[in-house]
């Protein structure tokens, strides 16, 4: 399963796309479980990055456990929550994030 | 210290006023990333995994109390309240808006500050010893020749696009503190029989990927000669260096591919054109830059001898940091100091706002208004009379930088690794984390005594991994996070890189592994004396391996 996400250009918040927008946390990102998804998440990332609203767009692995999307890559795990070291920062910090925790 | 003149600051204005422009125009999608990636990064401004990264210039890591309490508020009004002083005596903030970056410009340069060359494929921050100045066994001050070195290197045209990034680093001691023999060009400031001012010469040190220890390839270029033999060496790396493959691509390759003979044959034969032209530097522009570094006016203080005395009765803690963060100043009356930022479970090179603002305090009141940032991510005080010790020791109680154990295992160089930096394979700090909680006791670290551990977070090495007399690099295997052990690297006069000591370790294993190696050196080693590094090169790793691997089959 993947779903869609890059850093936003005004101030590099990571993002995930989600409703038909770019959410600041991972928790209701749109998940594509086929190729038809995917490509058309794909599309919508290229067209975000050409409108300059992201960069460095990505579509990554996840699974989902319990309602929960979780990324398979602890590199994405981390951009999901925050420095491992500083659990202060990021958007693990965030109340909506605790709530989900 | 450098102060700006004229030229300097419109320089710096006109850049801050073209990156303004530039940002602006990305921000109402004028240009596109692949247009602004290389703008962004001419001005230090990454990409990194949570946000943008601004990395900032400290030239050969000298700043002033102003500057630093500049950096303090960046920190606290467009960061999340703490920099990290990095291994290229730099600082980087980790979370600013790109739409904050001008203003952030904007501030630095009212100090003289800027982001200029801190990435892309140009001559980068010349680093040089953190205790130059102070030292009592340099030969010269070696920062007025970085100086030269960085106003000769800023958007020098030739040099700007090179094949890769390229390093220079300045030392002015024997005992070399700026692991010159790790850089792309390496100098060592000395003097010859004659008393004149030159420098030894090396060539192709690098680490990342293909680590090589720097050749000498002079043994003394007199001082004029500085800038027509370094632009002989950048010209012949700009030609035949290897541009088909980045990863081939720094001059270490094509010193090793080439071969030192035939190497310093076309740098001595390109610089029989250049040596003799505009670039030689006159007597008199190298003693005008001399005069920016000339040393504080150190008044006697002899009663420092008796304030420290009394005070290290007083207090154990205060003789322990004395004994291991301070050393020896060329003025008798004086001492350079180190501020440790690796406190014990914490992120090593990490500073708070406020920590900045009361370190930049200490330097005013105490130290001549000077600071140091190390390539070992600490900060110096690089002159402080004796008896002024106490005084800034208790002000680093009150702040939380009174760590005693420079040099020792908990004085660990890390890079951001996994947790913020998108190069990362695994992370770093938090193995730094566990390895200093596990590490605590003081006595026990003054018992193991000098220890140099070093971690990278991938194979780029910006952890200088490679040249810790422990290193360790985490890589991710199968989707997990995987520790490699190197031993018996070092980064000093007799510059060594570590040889891999086995299979790696997981990231709940890699503390243990690293005490067993800890206790394997204390049990082999000649008497208290025998430091570690010294104890590898006997030994070698046979013993270490016995201990880490016994039991396990040779398949393993």
């Amino acid at each position: 399963m993947k779903v869609l996400t890059a850093n936003r250009l005004a101030d590099g918040e990571a993002v995930w796309y989600a409703n038909g927008g770019w959410a600041e946390i991972i928790d209701n990102a749109d998940l594509a479980d086929d190729k038809a998804t995917e490509d058309r998440l794909e599309a919508i990332g290229a067209t975000a990055l050409a409108n300059n609203e992201v960069v460095d767009v990505n579509l990554i692995d996840v699974t989902v456990a319990n309602g929960v999307v979780v990324p398979v890559r602890l590199r994405e795990k981390i951009r999901a929550a925050g420095p491992t070291n500083r659990n202060d920062l990021g958007k693990q910090a965030r109340p909506e994030a605790a709530r989900a925790a | 210290m450098y102060r700006y003149d004229e030229f300097d600051h419109d320089f710096v204005q006109a850049r801050v006023a073209e990156f303004s422009d530039q940002v602006a125009r990305r921000l109402a999608g004028e240009i596109t990333e692949d247009q602004f990636r290389p703008l962004r990064l001419m001005n230090g401004v990454y990409l990194q995994l949570h946000a943008y990264m601004l990395r900032i210039a400290v030239p050969y890591g000298t700043l002033n109390s102003k500057q630093l309490r500049m950096l303090g508020h960046i920190a606290r009004k467009y960061d999340k309240g703490y920099g990290h002083f990095t291994t290229r005596q730099n600082i980087q903030f980790n979370w600013p808006a790109l739409s904050d970056i001008p203003a952030i410009l904007a501030d630095l340069a009212s100090v003289e500050m800027h982001a200029i060359q801190t990435s892309g494929n140009c001559i980068r921050n010349v680093t040089a010893d953190h205790f130059a100045g102070a030292a009592a066994d340099e030969v010269a001050d070696p920062r007025p020749y970085a100086e030269i070195l960085r106003q000769w290197s800023s958007v020098h045209p030739e040099f700007s696009f090179l094949p890769r990034k390229f390093k220079i680093a300045v030392t002015g001691a024997e005992r070399d503190r700026a692991a010159i023999q790790t850089h792309d060009i390496g100098l060592h400031l000395k003097k010859n029989a004659a008393g004149e001012l030159g420098f030894a010469v090396y060539v192709g040190g690098g680490q990342g990927r293909t680590p090589m220890i720097a050749k000498k390839i002079r043994d003394f270029l007199p001082e004029a000669d500085l800038l027509s033999y370094c632009t002989a060496i950048l010209r012949v790396y700009n030609l035949y260096g290897r541009r088909d493959n980045k990863y081939k691509a720094r001059i270490k390759i094509l010193v090793h591919e080439t071969g030192v003979e035939e190497i310093t044959r076309q740098v001595e034969a390109e610089w029989q054109e250049l040596k003799d032209a505009d670039l030689k530097l006159p007597e008199a522009d190298i003693r005008a830059i001399d005069a920016y570094f000339a040393p504080p006016a150190l008044v006697d203080r002899p009663e420092g001898d008796e304030a420290v005395k009394l005070a290290r009765l007083d207090s154990k803690s205060f003789s322990e940091w004395l004994d291991q963060n301070v050393v020896t100043h060329r003025h008798p009356d004086y001492a350079a100091v180190t501020i440790s930022l690796k406190g014990i479970g914490e992120a090593p090179g990490d500073a708070s706002d406020s920590q900045m603002e009361a370190v930049a305090d200490l330097a005013e009141k105490y130290a001549f208004d000077e600071l140091r940032v190390s390539h070992e991510q600490n900060l110096i005080l690089p002159h402080v009379a004796r008896a002024d010790l106490k005084a800034v020791y208790d002000v680093l109680v009150d702040i939380g930088l009174a760590t005693a154990n420079s040099n020792l295992i908990t004085d660990i160089i890390s890079c951001p690794g996994l947790d913020y930096c998108a190069l990362a394979t695994a992370r770093s700090i938090p193995v730094a984390q566990e390895i200093s909680s596990r590490f605590a006791s003081l006595e026990r670290q003054r018992e193991i005594g000098e220890l140099k551990l070093k971690i990278s977070g991938c194979i780029n090495a910006c952890g200088h991994h490679h040249v810790g007399h422990i290193g360790i690099l985490g890589v991710e295997k199968k989707g997990a996070e995987l520790y490699q052990v190197t031993l018996g690297g070092s980064a000093d006069e007799n510059t060594s890189v570590g040889e891999i000591i086995g299979r790696g370790f997981s990231s709940e294993e890699i503390t243990d592994a690293i005490e067993q190696i800890v206790e394997t050196y204390l049990g082999l080693r000649l008497d208290r004396n025998e430091k570690f590094i010294d104890a590898y090169r006997r030994v070698g790793p046979t013993p270490f391996k016995e201990a880490l691997y016994a039991g396990e089959t040779k398949a393993a």
